[in-house]
């Protein structure tokens, strides 16, 4: 590769490249071996995290795409590499799974802890599925005294049934379930943040 | 309107194509972000919210990115030619940009992957099943981490269009998927990158989901013969903006 110059960006400001869907051939490409294993299954604090992703008719969606950023257990978020081969790497914070033919998803992972003093403790999530033109954002808060979701700053500024959709649940064996509602009567609350520009539809 | 249903289930790119013009007509210029409600691309119908994303204050988990580092990622998977025993067929090509974030800051030592179809339209994919030849020196799929200036280079096969089942008759313009990160998780982003003059552009759903026509042009590569290789490749450069960092927001005291 010959070395090549710089060119300046001449543009007075700079216009955003809009996402488009990831489509439904992605298969070959993301995935990868341990890439929802952020903490290895049967280890002393891993915790599964699991559940489905829906349409607007309530078939599981098999070609979609979760990815999770989260702290550690205490509280603290990860800015380490060794995600995509994480043989003996510590815990970096972030794994990534496609659903399988029913539209199930499943981590292996720790719980979070609070970062910040007042805020729940949850697991970033960005969605990509074939028939979204772009990802969304929500959060999987972990179900917690009522008191602690109740001062959590997000989920104070939402009604009782949006707070509930976005906590997941307890099951027997431990695991935690959060299922995701693209669309519906249970449609899961999707967030936006300052930076991102207003989406504008009319 | 009245649809017309063709014999196999399919509406006409005709259908498709009024449905396209009459939301494009109604949408407001200036576009930043992609419309998830948009028919004329059926899987969306069933996929899109219905309601209006709710504001949220990013926290340590929101504004601090994965990180990858050189046991991540090896700098053979950016040239997805020599993946096989032999050379891939097709148009060999080398595309090459900047990942910036909304500040035009360069977006350093980030992780870039992209996949792709082959020269003839066809994805190593079980549910890709269209009769176009696999090509068993190609897998399509490659990744890079940027230089400390937020270039990526990925060296490639020309992909070819291919046809889906959208509507009758539909085929998809050739493009290379691209799956991106900033310095910020709020800032993950997939996209698709397209190639110049594609006369497919205009019968498209899924890049005329983008309603703005500079919006969707930014997502077009530009051929640049700087970049091309005597006897060897042709060169495409195509530079990608993400959203902005809070912490630039902050810095800007609108905290």
């Amino acid at each position: 590769m010959p070395e090549l110059s710089v060119p300046e960006l001449a543009a007075p400001e700079l216009a955003v490249t809009l996402g488009q869907t990831i489509g439904p051939f992605f298969g070959y490409a993301l995935p990868y071996p341990g890439d929802r294993e952020l903490a290895l299954r049967g280890s002393a604090d891993a915790v599964r995290l699991h559940g489905y992703v829906y349409d607007g008719e309530g078939n599981g969606v098999e070609d979609a795409l979760l990815e999770v950023r989260q702290a550690d257990a205490s509280g603290a978020v990860p800015a380490v590499p060794g995600s995509l081969r994480r043989g003996g790497a510590p815990f970096t914070g972030w794994g990534r799974a496609a659903t399988d033919a029913d539209g199930h998803y499943w981590f292996s992972t720790v719980e979070p802890g609070p970062a910040r003093a007042g805020s729940a403790p949850f697991f970033a999530v960005a969605v990509f599925a074939r028939g979204l033109l772009d990802r969304l954002f929500t959060r999987i808060y972990l179900p917690a005294d009522p008191a602690v979701l109740d001062s959590d700053p997000l989920l104070a500024s939402l009604e009782a049934g949006e707070r509930r959709a976005m906590v997941a649940v307890r099951e027997a064996d431990g695991s935690l379930r959060f299922d995701v509602h693209l669309q519906g009567p249970g449609e899961t609350p999707f967030l936006t943040f300052r930076s991102i520009p207003e989406r504008g539809e009319e | 309107m009245s649809i017309r249903v063709l014999e196999s289930g399919l509406v006409s790119q005709r259908v498709i194509s009024e449905e396209i013009e009459k939301i494009q007509a109604g949408a407001a210029a200036g576009q930043t972000q992609p419309r998830l409600d948009f028919a004329p691309y059926r899987s969306a119908v069933l996929r899109h919210p219905a309601r209006e994303p709710r504001p949220a204050d990013p926290e340590e988990a929101e504004l601090v990115a994965p990180v990858f580092g050189r046991s991540d990622v090896d700098p053979l998977e950016s040239d997805l030619t020599i993946g096989g025993a032999g050379e891939p067929i097709g148009s060999r090509i080398v595309v090459r940009g900047r990942v910036l974030d909304g500040d035009g800051r360069p977006v350093r030592r980030q992780l870039v992957e992209i996949w792709q179809a082959n020269a003839a339209g066809r994805y190593v994919h079980q549910r890709d099943q269209h009769p176009a030849p696999l090509d068993p020196n190609f897998t399509g799929a490659g990744r890079c981490l940027t230089d400390d200036a937020g270039w990526y280079t990925f060296t490639t096969i020309k992909p070819g269009p291919y046809p889906w089942h959208n509507h009758r008759n539909a085929w998809r313009p050739a493009h290379i998927h691209f799956s991106l990160f900033g310095t910020e998780f709020t800032q993950r982003m997939i996209t698709q990158m397209y190639f110049p003059g594609d006369p497919l552009f205009a019968l498209d759903p899924i890049y005329q989901s983008i309603t703005d026509e500079r919006a969707r042009a930014r997502l077009v590569a530009a051929y640049e013969h700087e970049l091309s290789q005597h006897d060897f490749l042709l060169g495409y450069r195509w530079d990608i903006v993400l959203t902005g960092r809070h912490a630039t927001l902050m810095e800007g005291g609108d905290a």
